[in-house]
């Protein structure tokens, strides 16, 4: 596979993008600091990445930069079949209900940029006949819950344009892969109160793997919380107001 | 953005205990200001990964496991400091290169194995990590981030493998692996009836020999004080190689703390007695996979939960070997008669000492035995050994210790006011510190 990934230097990002290295997939690794991604890029290619693991500029709050990122990184691979996005914004409820602009910001990055990329992106792979797009929604889309609303609203809007593209480009031989983890051990989540059913990144880009490459249209990780998301998809609404979650 | 949790943090013996707030960066970097702890993966048992209060900032490297750079014609691998053998191992083995170096466990990070220079299976041939160390580069208490090596600031070099964490953060290193052909060793096992034959028995494998380890029944007394196994390994070439790839030893937790029946000295006694047994008969040689022989505690993900709650301390020293055998005897002695052993313990012996100052083995026999804590009687213990191992000219491991003395430590280590001399020089402020250099060297908790 030749991928480009957009926040592949943490997280499970990375875990999902050494997994890609040691199976010897080509790599374009794109983000916002160049010696972050250089050292990641010096990594990976370590790992056995195919050819050398290329780095570009890329900002999702920065819609315009987008055509050029995904040019440089098409030159760099000579085409590629798959974008992978793992990166995204996230600041705790209290932080985005007091400061307007960091909740502009984490809306932008989280929904209008990944949106605008993936919809880009899913256009180019239509054109050469098809590829993947696989980008990191969250269980927070799911449900609205009084502890992370304005997170989830921007999950939950991902996560119906990841739905609607699959459907939309399907004919077009364009795979959509959306994933929802749940919490995650991450440098994202420190700090916050470790819940039950809590997943490290490496097994998580396990499954995240094995969904991308079965063509699953979604994927929850650890896999528990797709029975979680159930319940609390069902619960009543009385319920969730009382719910001090 | 990198949160702090507080956490519980303790050592993998579980005792002492301390709840301290934790950061867990992908990119090390040093906060500006204030008390700090750099840990790995936690595998030291004692107290040196262990704040000494919670004024201190515990700053975990794990995440910072990126490798930078590696040369195939050499084997020489340039990496962050959280980067874990075990990785190493999984990405390397297959192409061919070994840790130079390895302890009991894979679980352990780059930065750790030259904070605590550990040594292993090989250090009667092959020294301790820290002599295959090239380059490391440390964030120094100002902020400033120093390379250093065996021909560059040599000085910080010599007090920073084996320093314990305590004259900087360890943010990068580049280390020689080994070359090996497959992933396969050859081992072979002897037993050995009582002690002399136990250390003559290690001394003349070692002189063929690449590993050479052997595991004592501490409960045996009189004339089979000191018996036990005598394993000795190699890797093995293309040639000999038995076919397939090994395959993955699977990892199994164990899901409880054990109950206080099961240290009880008879049931101790039992399973070492069997276990002797059982390894006696397995004489002469075969292959195994190297997980089997250098990891064999890492298929049980949690086994220091054996121990139970209130944990376990790891006693390891080393004697010269002039001290030997009487040396040895009397410390088996005093343990057996305190009832206070458990399982096995591990003798090997050392080559030479290094020239950092407070690498730990010398040439000569160290000897490790895990004792369940049990409060003031076992830490009396232990100040008991202390004294043997003092008089013998020996010195223990700060990787494993968590209760030696103040004075004793200082009588055991001549090198100590050199290193001192170097990290005053470069952490005036004592920014970092543990609950080992409170305890130790006096540093305020």
């Amino acid at each position: 596979m030749k991928a480009v990934l957009v926040g592949a230097t943490r997280g499970m990002g990375r875990a999902l993008a050494r997994l890609l290295a040691g199976r010897g997939d080509a790599l374009a690794l794109l983000g916002r600091d160049p010696n972050e991604l250089l050292t990641s890029s010096r990594d990976l290619a370590a790992r056995g990445a195919s050819g050398p693991v290329v780095t570009g500029h890329l900002d999702l709050a920065e819609p315009e930069g987008f055509a050029a990122a995904l040019d440089a990184a098409e030159r760099a691979l000579g085409s590629f079949d798959a974008l992978i996005v793992t990166g995204g914004d996230f600041a705790p409820q209290e932080t985005l209900e007091r400061d307007s602009a960091r909740l502009a910001r984490l809306l932008e990055v989280n929904f209008t940029g990944t949106v605008v990329l993936c919809q880009q992106t899913a256009e180019r792979l239509a054109r050469r006949g098809g590829g993947t797009i696989c980008a990191f929604s969250s269980v927070a889309g799911d449900r609205a819950r009084r502890s992370n609303y304005l997170y989830g609203a921007s999950k939950a809007g991902l996560s119906v344009f990841l739905d609607g593209l699959g459907l939309a480009y399907a004919d077009r031989g364009v795979r959509v892969l959306a994933v929802r983890p749940g919490f995650v051990k991450t440098s994202m989540t420190a700090g916050l109160r470790v819940p039950p059913f809590a997943g490290e990144p490496e097994s998580v880009a396990r499954v995240v793997l094995r969904a991308l490459d079965a063509g699953a249209p979604v994927v929850y990780v650890p896999p528990i919380w797709r029975w979680v998301m159930l319940v609390i998809r069902l619960l009543p609404r009385a319920v969730m107001r009382r719910a001090r979650f | 953005m990198d949160g702090l949790s507080v956490e519980t943090i303790a050592g993998w013996g579980r005792h002492p205990v301390c709840r301290a707030a934790v950061l867990r960066p992908e990119r090390l970097r040093l906060p500006r200001a204030g008390r700090v702890l750099p840990r790995g993966l936690g595998r030291s048992y004692g107290d040196a990964a262990v704040p000494a209060s919670a004024q201190s900032l515990v700053l975990e490297t794990v995440r910072a496991d990126r490798i930078l750079a590696f040369e195939p014609s050499t084997g020489t691998l340039t990496c962050e400091a959280g980067l874990s053998l075990a990785e190493i191992l999984r990405v390397f083995v297959p192409r061919g290169w070994f840790p130079p170096v390895s302890p009991g466990t894979k679980f352990v990070t780059v930065g750790g194995c030259i904070a605590s220079d550990v040594h292993g299976k090989n250090h009667h041939r092959d020294g301790s990590f820290g002599g295959f160390v090239g380059r490391l580069v440390l964030e120094t208490a100002d902020g400033r981030l120093v390379e250093c090596g065996p021909d560059r600031e040599r000085e910080l070099f010599l007090a920073t493998v084996g320093g314990m964490g305590l004259t900087g953060l360890i943010t990068e290193a580049t280390v020689r692996l080994r070359p090996i052909e497959t992933p396969w060793m050859f081992v072979e096992v002897e037993p050995a009836a009582h002690l002399a034959e136990m250390l003559d028995g290690l001394r003349h494998a070692g002189k063929d020999w690449p590993y050479t380890v052997g595991w004592i029944d501490c409960l045996a007394t009189g004339s089979g004080l000191g018996r036990g196994i005598i394993m000795r390994g190699r890797h093995v070439s293309r040639g000999e190689a038995p076919g397939a790839r090994p395959r993955e030893t699977s990892v199994r937790g164990l899901p409880f703390d054990g109950p206080q029946w099961l240290l009880s000295p008879l049931l101790m006694r039992a399973f070492n007695a069997v276990y002797y047994r059982i390894q006696s008969r397995r004489t002469g040689g075969r292959f195994v996979p190297y997980d089997a022989f250098f990891y064999p505690l890492d298929t049980v993900k949690d086994w220091n939960r054996l121990y139970g709650r209130s944990g376990f301390l790891q006693y390891q020293c080393v004697v010269p070997r002039a001290a030997g055998g009487p040396v040895l005897s009397e410390l088996l002695e005093r343990v057996s008669r305190a009832g206070a052993t458990s399982f096995l313990a591990v003798i090997k012996d050392c080559g030479p000492e290094s020239d950092a100052y407070l690498s730990f083995p010398l040439e000569g026999t160290t000897l490790a035995m895990d004792l369940p804590y049990r409060g003031p009687t076992t830490e009396a213990l232990v100040h008991e050994l202390d004294g043997t191992v003092v008089r013998a000219g020996g010195r223990i491991y700060l990787a494993k210790d968590a209760v030696t003395r103040r004075d004793d430590f200082e009588r055991m280590v001549p090198r100590l006011p050199q290193w001192q001399r170097v990290r005053d020089r470069w952490d005036p402020e004592h920014r970092f510190g543990s609950a080992l250099s409170a305890r130790l060297l006096g540093d305020e908790p």
